[in-house]
């Protein structure tokens, strides 16, 4: 089992009909991903791929039964998009959608916190999820991926498929892969995933991959020194990035001299996690404990 | 985007927020007139985007208007952190009794915005900050529950503000909490916020920054701010659609993700290096967007090196590879170009730079690459 979705996890895909969400729903369903519908207003029976469009999420959730969205709207309707699954009660909703404001963003997580806090956000501006070999969630490119046992969590997408590509390399693979997304405001942190995936006895060690700005990799790495006996090691980006300019990521910004890597690696070390000096180098830790027995593929 | 303080001030004096008289000038000359207009005794601020400015000696007094211009002429194209000084502001002197610190932010781990104030305000604020942390006091607007002026009656007792201002201070704070929500302000800030002898709260500098996510909402601040662009590269990078900041070591890097990119730079560094920019061509690039992140990149100055570094996920290689064939044959750079391509279409990418009959040198490992492009950095080229 892995965590969040499965191969029989049912996925909608909110903005099925535009480009994006066109292209990546093929790909999605070659991966076998389980997509039993898609939404965008007035092409409500409309097919896409084989895949049946409806006018609202709403009455593709009553006629499919769907638990899981994936929310490839563009900026501006992409907080209706959000809103109307979580209120049509998906209990998982991927955002993938970059470029969203971020005040309405902070008063919609805020919002689903009080009112849904069941309900699982990942994103926005994320890649998604992907269990290898069994479904993807998203717009990762699933052929970099392979099954296995170490649990990935990132800010990133690109870096991502850099250090899953130098793991498999090195031949190891990965229980679960996500993108918590790179905004400053996000629904799932990497402290609510380091939990989950904590408890997930198919997840042997985790591979954490911050970045500069905010303070959720310190968090983490508070969680993992009290509660987390698995293996750990995390790359922090932006390294050497100057402190008041936004590295690409609207979120990947030193802010005074709050956000800094140096801040982040100091927690994860404190915390026991090793901690990689560049990218490729991830994977040679990774290597290292299994050589040293901390886990085993 | 950040506004420079006039800019800034006309937003807020738009919700009834109370700022000194001033003009913006861009030649000494105007400088002169614009002090005139305002009675003689004036401050000649430098407009950049940026803190720190009285510090960095763009902010001076001028007693008449013949010192306004003399003053003007020493601010105006000054470098202030990478900002050209094209404008100043001539502002009426204000008599200043004390300063307060009012500002709204937004704090990620809390997920809500929070307000900070102190009766310590001014140039200082960070040092007071510091040193005093108590004298710096904050409290989270939860955006279910709304800012109310009890809130701020609480936070400016914490932070001792005297009785008489407490009710003007409930009021500015209010206003500013508007002007942060209704403009998608990520920061809004009064410091000082200066006390009159009279005991009048005025706004003495403005600092607001908007979420550049929500400019498509304010069409009307986007044009405020117009021709207040930073750095010129930025910008033509910005137009684009490329992200890109530019960085003070030698070797210019090109890369697909914001993440990835970092990497590489981090990677250089560790490697000894030290990268000339950041430069996202961001997902899927296509083969023309390549090429306009290699003219941007080879405009910068003292480039030793390009280090191009692409993980095709949905980014295919192949078009990749076309992009920096073409830009390389059209701008026929002299310094060496290390390409770096892996996943989607990777064989086909290399196979197009291979057969260019260009200088390129590809590497199939991002470390290899790292270590090559500070190795060619550093040496020294007839």
């Amino acid at each position: 089992m892995s965590i969040l979705a499965d191969r029989e996890t049912k996925v909608l895909i909110q903005g099925i009909t535009g480009r994006e969400g066109s292209h990546h729903t093929e790909l999605m369903l070659k991966y076998g991903t389980k997509i039993v519908g898609g939404t965008s207003p007035g092409k409500g029976g409309q097919k896409v791929h084989g895949v049946p469009v409806f006018n609202t999420v709403w009455e593709a959730v009553e006629e499919t039964g769907a638990e899981a969205s994936i929310i490839f709207v563009p900026p501006k309707f992409a907080l209706d998009a959000l809103y109307e699954a979580v209120e049509a009660g998906l209990r998982l909703i991927i955002c993938i959608t970059e470029g969203i404001p971020v005040l309405e963003m902070m008063h919609a997580i805020r919002k689903i916190k009080v009112l849904y806090p069941d309900t699982v956000l990942i994103g926005p501006n994320c890649p998604g999820l992907i269990n290898p070999g069994e479904c993807n969630l998203g717009i990762m490119p699933g052929s970099v991926f392979k099954p296995g046992n170490v649990g990935i969590i990132s800010r990133s997408g690109t870096l991502t498929y850099q250090i899953a590509y130098n793991m498999v390399e090195a031949g190891i693979g990965q229980s679960t892969v996500v993108g918590v997304g790179g905004d400053p405001f996000i629904g799932t942190r990497f402290v609510d995933l380091v939990k989950i995936f904590n408890e997930d006895p198919k997840t042997k060690a985790l591979c954490i991959i911050g970045e500069i700005g905010g303070t959720d990799e310190e968090e983490a790495a508070q969680y993992i020194k009290e509660n987390v006996d698995k293996p750990v090691v995390a790359y922090i980006a932006g390294q050497t990035a100057p402190p008041g300019k936004r590295m690409g990521h609207a979120g990947a910004i030193i802010s005074g001299s709050s956000g800094t890597a140096q801040s982040k690696i100091k927690a994860f070390k404190e915390a026991g996690v090793e901690v990689a000096k560049a990218p490729y180098e991830a994977a040679y830790i990774l290597k290292k404990m299994i050589r040293k027995n901390l886990f085993s593929i | 985007m950040r506004f420079v303080e006039y800019k800034g001030k006309k937003v807020f004096a738009r919700y009834g927020l109370e700022i000194p008289r001033g003009i913006a000038v861009s030649t000494p000359e105007e400088a002169r007139k614009a002090a005139q207009k305002l009675g003689g005794e004036v401050f000649v601020k430098a407009q950049v985007p940026i803190g720190g400015r009285g510090k960095a000696g763009g902010i001076k007094y001028a007693a008449d208007p013949a010192e306004a211009e003399k003053r003007a002429s020493e601010i105006l194209g000054m470098d202030i952190k990478g900002y050209k000084v094209k404008e100043v502001y001539i502002e009426e002197k204000i008599d200043i009794a004390g300063e307060i610190y009012l500002g709204i932010t937004l704090d990620r781990s809390a997920g809500m915005p929070v307000v900070i104030l102190s009766a310590e305000g001014g140039i200082d604020i960070e040092e007071v900050a510091r040193t005093k942390p108590e004298k710096v006091v904050r409290n989270h607007i939860d955006p279910l529950w709304g800012f109310h002026s009890y809130q701020l009656r609480q936070v400016a007792y914490k932070a001792g503000i005297s009785e008489d201002l407490i009710g003007d201070i409930v009021k500015m704070g209010l206003k500013l909490y508007e002007i942060f929500i209704d403009n998608d302000a990520v920061l809004a800030e009064i410091n000082p916020a200066v006390v009159t002898p009279e005991r009048k709260l005025v706004c003495g500098d403005s600092k607001l920054e908007i979420d550049d996510n929500a400019l498509f909402k304010h069409p009307d601040l986007a044009a405020l701010n117009e021709g207040i662009e930073e750095n010129t590269l930025e910008a033509e990078a910005r137009a684009k659609g490329i992200s890109f900041v530019e960085l003070d070591g030698n070797i210019a890097v090109i890369g697909n993700g914001a993440g990835l990119v970092m990497g590489t730079l981090d990677s250089l560094s560790l490697e000894g290096g030290s990268a000339a920019n950041f430069l996202d061509v961001g997902g899927g690039a296509l083969a023309s967007k390549v090429e306009d992140a290699l003219e941007i990149a080879l405009k910068l100055k003292n480039v030793k090196a390009v280090l191009i570094n692409i993980f095709g996920g949905i980014t295919r290689c192949d078009e990749v590879a076309r992009g920096i064939v073409a830009a390389l044959k059209r701008l026929k750079p002299s310094v060496p170009i290390i390409v770096r391509l892996a996943g989607n279409n990777e064989e086909e990418g290399r196979r197009i730079l291979r057969e260019s009959g260009l200088n390129i040198h590809i590497f199939e490992s991002m470390r290899t690459a790292a270590i090559n492009a500070v190795r060619f950095s550093r040496e020294e080229r007839i």
